[in-house]
């Protein structure tokens, strides 16, 4: 770049040149960030359908994506109802580890006792892998979704739980002790003090609880089978294997995943609009 | 006016307001913290607490909001004392950062159960006071260091308290905010009159700011000695500069060095 080049750009405008580079790097990754991702998918979908058809490979060994997108229209209507019921077992099990992780972790936090007593009882449910214990659900509970969610919230709540606990107990020691100075009960320290303070915890074992519960809700199904009330998404792609219809085993596995995605996405967005006002983590997003 | 002002007489007229009466106090059965310190604290006071580290500053200031108990010795109180006659500045702003600005300095009254509304009046008064009555609804992490222990000495202040203690809060701000917080800590004592007690590192702060320095030493934490500085207040610009305050400031240096060991 010339000198006569450099001065115009001086008078033009009052940004120098390392400041419009970053502009520009800046603006590529926010492309990268999304094009990326989708190219890498693009190339790995045609290099599917090309080493099915350069090999001949047949479809009830690996469907090419042609037959997986045809599984994924022509069955939409069983797809649907499976995916249904998947998401509300997830949801519903999310829900319920919200409430009994927090709920624990609030019992746990106001009495040392209760938390002695109980705590490595909530560890040994966690480290126990749902496989093995929801086969025994199954003897026990009569009512295959409330077994189901059973199963995932047994995944589930844990992260909460410990998110929470960690966050209730993470309080300022300033604060703590104003508070006291202040007179503040019980009741008042936890509700103005603890529980903001642990949000920004919760949330982070939130977004891993999503996950989980979809995990549980998951394996809960492959474990009952079906039993009158429908089939999820698991379930079909069981029964699609049995029947080697890979292409749907594809179809519904790429259902599953996308519900992943959406839960993590959606809290995320959620944790986003609770602590952008105050909290780091969503400060810096912003600039 | 919510914010009361309390008339300030001279030093040797003003009436009593505490006592710390031959105070101890031992951590683990045999560290001394604190040892046999007795301390009279007057209406309109601004003492400061002047010494090294681990002289027990900070374990007095715990006592006296009764965070803490002595392990010998009591503090007394004039008349009645309860919930909101004290107030706390910590080295850090410790602001609730989910909280504006507003709703941290309502804290106190929130506590004592009174409603936003109610006090609303009083909050407004206090932003004022410190000048930050146009950011009301900013939150913490808005603001400046200085800002924020500006808001936090507001929240000190709200309840009208009969002392309010201050543990080192200019500690961690930068040489030229500090001196500027100085200042109005003082424009602010004329305004309101309050008892304050002052932890602090800093001979020049609390030649400045304060007309008792109590000078104390370390292993065991002790009072030493008790320095007065009579400069009137209010005190400004040409009190930093006079002759005055370099003789307090050279006899509360050698006090230090002697709370820390070295001859004088």
């Amino acid at each position: 770049m010339s000198l006569a080049d450099n001065q115009t750009l001086g008078t033009a405008e009052t940004r120098d040149e390392d400041e419009i580079r970053r502009a520009r790097a800046a603006r590529m990754e926010r492309t990268a960030k999304w094009a990326l991702p989708v190219g890498i998918m693009v190339l790995a979908i045609i290099g599917w359908g090309w080493v099915v058809a350069a090999n001949d490979i047949p479809h009830y060994i690996l469907p090419g994506p042609d037959r997986v997108w045809d599984s994924l229209v022509n069955d939409w209507a069983i797809l649907i109802d499976a995916a249904y019921l998947t998401g509300w077992i997830t949801l519903l099990a999310l829900l319920l580890a919200v409430v009994g992780g927090a709920g624990l972790a609030i019992l746990f936090n106001q009495s040392k006792m209760l938390e002695l007593s109980f705590y490595p009882y909530a560890v040994i449910l966690q480290v126990t892998p749902v496989v093995s214990i929801a086969p025994l659900i199954f003897i026990y509970v009569d009512s295959k979704v409330a077994g189901m969610l059973l199963c995932a919230w047994l995944v589930a709540f844990f992260p909460v739980l410990s998110s929470t606990t960690l966050g209730l107990n993470s309080v300022d020691h300033n604060l703590r002790d104003l508070f006291r100075i202040y007179g503040a009960n019980r009741w008042q320290r936890l509700r103005y003090l603890q529980l903001p303070s642990a949000l920004p915890y919760f949330l982070g074992g939130l977004k891993i609880a999503g996950g989980l519960s979809l995990i549980g809700a998951v394996v809960a199904e492959l474990v009952a089978g079906t039993g009158g009330i429908g089939s999820g998404l698991a379930f079909r792609i069981q029964e699609a294997g049995y029947r080697l219809n890979i292409a749907r085993m594809f179809a519904a596995l790429a259902l599953v995943a996308a519900m992943g995605v959406f839960i993590f996405a959606a809290l995320s967005v959620l944790s986003h609009l609770l602590l952008r006002k105050w909290h780091e983590s969503a400060v810096s997003r912003e600039t | 006016m919510a914010v009361r002002h309390h008339e300030t007489l001279p030093l040797g007229q003003r009436p009593p307001l505490l006592r710390l009466n031959h105070v101890d106090k031992i951590f683990g059965g045999d560290v001394v913290a604190l040892r046999d310190m007795t301390l009279q604290v007057n209406q309109g006071d601004f003492i400061s607490l002047l010494g090294p580290s681990g002289c027990g500053k900070s374990t007095a200031l715990r006592i006296i909001s009764d965070l803490m108990h002595p392990t010998r010795g009591r503090v007394e109180w004039e008349g009645h004392h309860g919930r909101g006659d004290l107030g706390v500045v910590f080295q850090e702003p410790t602001l609730m950062p989910w909280a504006t600005v507003a709703q941290n300095v309502w804290l106190p009254f929130r506590l004592a159960g009174k409603s936003y509304s109610e006090v609303k009046d009083d909050v407004l008064e206090v932003l004022r006071l410190v000048g930050l009555e146009k950011f009301l609804n900013a939150y913490p992490r808005e603001l400046s260091g200085g800002m924020k222990m500006r808001v936090s000495i507001a929240r000190a202040i709200v309840t009208n308290p009969r002392l309010i203690l201050m543990d080192e809060p200019f500690a961690a701000l930068d040489e030229i905010t500090r001196h500027k917080l100085n200042n109005d800590l003082l424009k602010l004592k004329d305004q309101i009159g309050c008892t304050v007690i002052f932890v602090t590192h800093s001979v020049f702060e609390s030649v400045f700011l304060s007309d008792r320095i109590v000078v104390m030493a370390a292993r065991p934490g002790r009072v030493l000695t008790e320095l007065q500085v009579d400069a009137p207040y209010p005190r400004g610009e040409e009190f930093r500069t006079s002759a005055e305050y370099a003789a307090h400031a050279r006899r509360a240096s050698e006090a230090l060095k002697e709370a820390m060991g070295e001859p004088a």
